[in-house]
């Protein structure tokens, strides 16, 4: 099985578009499906929507009750927020579908995708390739406008490039708790929504301040895995605040670096994942 | 169509044991559980220490048990991941249910008791503990609080059976029900109380949910009784709006369910 893990290095077929192809038919296989039954699908789009509006909602909702939340307004929570939903979004789309993995564990279906002369992972992100999510991006992006344009920020270079580096290193951080989560499923099949637990678990941990948090679950999130850097340091920089822990505003800059980091070790959890599987049998 | 209490208890406790089985899946979602649980507490005790100590009338350790007890309910009532009925609807194995000679609301009802009971023994008590150890959490002042807490839970186990039942009956009419499932789950969480206490919400909205729809009936009453907000009274009216909503509940379950027997379509294979 092993062998057939690094299916990638073998060609394809004749011509290198061969892969290129291969992913587009799967793709384009998996949204005819996805369409098939309309009401449900309409829902289905209706209800993503609404899911991610409903953290922006809830930051609102709470600052009904609370003029200030870790020491922070509503409108400096809100750049939070958006920013955190940006990279969660963006990192859904792309790789949210790894949380399938534990579906083909335990059905078997992960040995034709490993029989498959592509890259396992690269087929499990476009087997179950979910075009709803695109919406949540967009719908992420303008939430992000408007809660910027509801603080006063000094707008210069290094904020411009902070501002367009951040979700997408962000994206990458929670890309590799996505991809590192799942491989838990080669381990433990039912591992049901344990990952869940740091992927949407992460998810709501970025959108509030890490002032808000204390004691070892602030170290295990906020530094340990990584998440302080997806939302809150790059919004200090960019608000231009103090950390109210004490932290120098240069670490807004550190979400690359962060984000370089949780790849290389998402990767060696799941090389090492692959070459545990043993299929189920059935 | 008939079901003695023998045979209830029997595919009682036969759900007891399935779920019983699944070991490693109620390790994990004990797991997540109490994850968020420390996340929700966090926010919501800086929630209450920016409004200058309580709440909305909520104070820290109120908020505590809330977000422990709720974090535990989840698995009681069961809020999202009930698809049987619709699955068997799409396999067509549904037709087996409709044949036997007790409604099959009845059986389906008697194994998510069954269900609901293994979950209070793990998926409520562990959280609960957690929370127990880690924060300052709320006991309530009152005995009567304990024992109407524990009926207010049952009866949201029941709106929440009857609530999940009528969403998997409109796979007889959709057959892919994922998307109207997802829509479900997502009230189910929002509206219940489970993201944040719904008395957080203005207070029109806060009304219309109370007494229009049986969301806050699943998570919200028991909760808000076991942390006591208001008197007696407030909590005898809290479990008399959930019975109400249990009886509305099996009304509309037995009523879609005779529609959907009538245009019962028999997948092929």
């Amino acid at each position: 099985m092993a062998d057939a893990s690094r299916g990638a290095d073998i060609p394809a077929g004749a011509d290198s578009g061969g892969v290129l192809s291969a992913y587009t038919r799967l793709l384009v296989a998996q949204i005819r499906s996805q369409t098939q039954y309309r009401l449900s699908f309409l829902a289905d789009v209706v209800s993503t929507c609404l899911m991610s509006l409903l953290d922006i909602v809830a930051v609102l909702v709470l600052f009904r009750v609370t003029p200030a939340l870790g020491g922070f307004s509503g409108r400096q929570v809100l750049v939070m927020a958006a920013m955190a939903l940006l990279a969660f979004s963006l990192s859904d789309l792309l790789v949210g579908n790894v949380e399938r993995l534990r579906f083909y564990i335990r059905t078997g279906l992960f040995d034709v995708v490993l029989l498959r002369p592509l890259s396992a992972l690269g087929q499990l992100l476009v087997i179950d390739f979910a075009p709803r999510r695109t919406g949540r991006v967009v719908q992420a992006l303008v939430i992000l406008a408007v809660a910027l344009f509801l603080v006063d920020i000094d707008w210069s270079v290094a904020r411009v490039a902070i501002l367009v580096v951040t979700p997408l290193a962000g994206s990458l951080i929670f890309a590799s708790i996505f991809v590192a989560g799942a491989t838990v499923a080669f381990w433990w099949v039912e591992s049901g929504e344990l990952a869940n637990a740091f992927t949407y678990g992460g998810r709501d941990f970025t959108t509030y301040p890490v002032s808000v948090y204390s004691g070892w679950f602030r170290r295990l999130f906020a530094y340990g895995l990584g998440f302080a850097f997806v939302a809150y340091y790059p919004a200090l920089f960019l608000l231009d605040v103090p950390d109210p822990l004490g932290a120098p505003i240069w670490l807004g800059w550190g979400t690359p670096v962060v984000a370089l980091l949780a790849m290389t070790v998402a990767a060696c959890v799941w090389r090492t994942g692959v070459r545990h599987y043993r299929s189920t049998g059935s | 169509m008939g079901l003695d209490v023998r045979a209830f208890l029997a595919l009682t406790s036969a759900g007891f044991r399935r779920w019983s089985t699944y070991r490693q899946a109620t390790a994990a979602a004990v797991f997540t559980n109490s994850v968020f649980g420390f996340l929700k507490t966090y926010v919501l005790l800086a929630v209450a220490l920016g409004a200058g100590g309580a709440a909305v009338g909520y104070d820290g350790p109120m908020l505590v048990s809330f977000v422990w007890l709720g974090q535990g309910l989840i698995g009681v009532v069961m809020l999202w991941g009930w698809t049987d009925l619709a699955d068997r609807v799409r396999t067509g194995d549904v037709v087996a249910d409709l044949l036997r000679p007790v409604n099959p609301l009845w059986t389906y009802l008697a194994a998510d008791l069954g269900r609901a009971g293994y979950a209070t023994l793990t998926r409520f008590l562990i959280p609960v503990a957690v929370g127990l150890v880690y924060f300052d959490f709320f006991l309530p002042t009152r005995p009567a609080s304990y024992a109407l807490f524990t009926v207010s839970v049952a009866l949201a186990v029941l709106v929440s059976f009857t609530f999940r039942y009528l969403v998997n009956l409109t796979a007889f009419w959709l057959l892919d029900v994922r998307g109207v499932m997802l829509l479900a789950q997502l009230m189910m969480g929002a509206l219940s109380g489970l993201y944040l206490p719904i008395r957080f919400l203005p207070d029109w909205c806060e009304n219309v949910l109370w007494y229009l729809t049986p969301f806050p009936s699943m998570l919200q009453a028991p909760l808000d009784i076991y942390v006591e907000y208001g008197g007696i009274g407030t909590q005898l009216a809290i479990v008399s709006g959930q019975l109400a909503w249990v009886v509305v509940g099996f009304t509309a379950c037995g009523w879609l369910q005779r529609r959907a027997a009538w245009k019962l379509v028999i997948q092929g294979g």
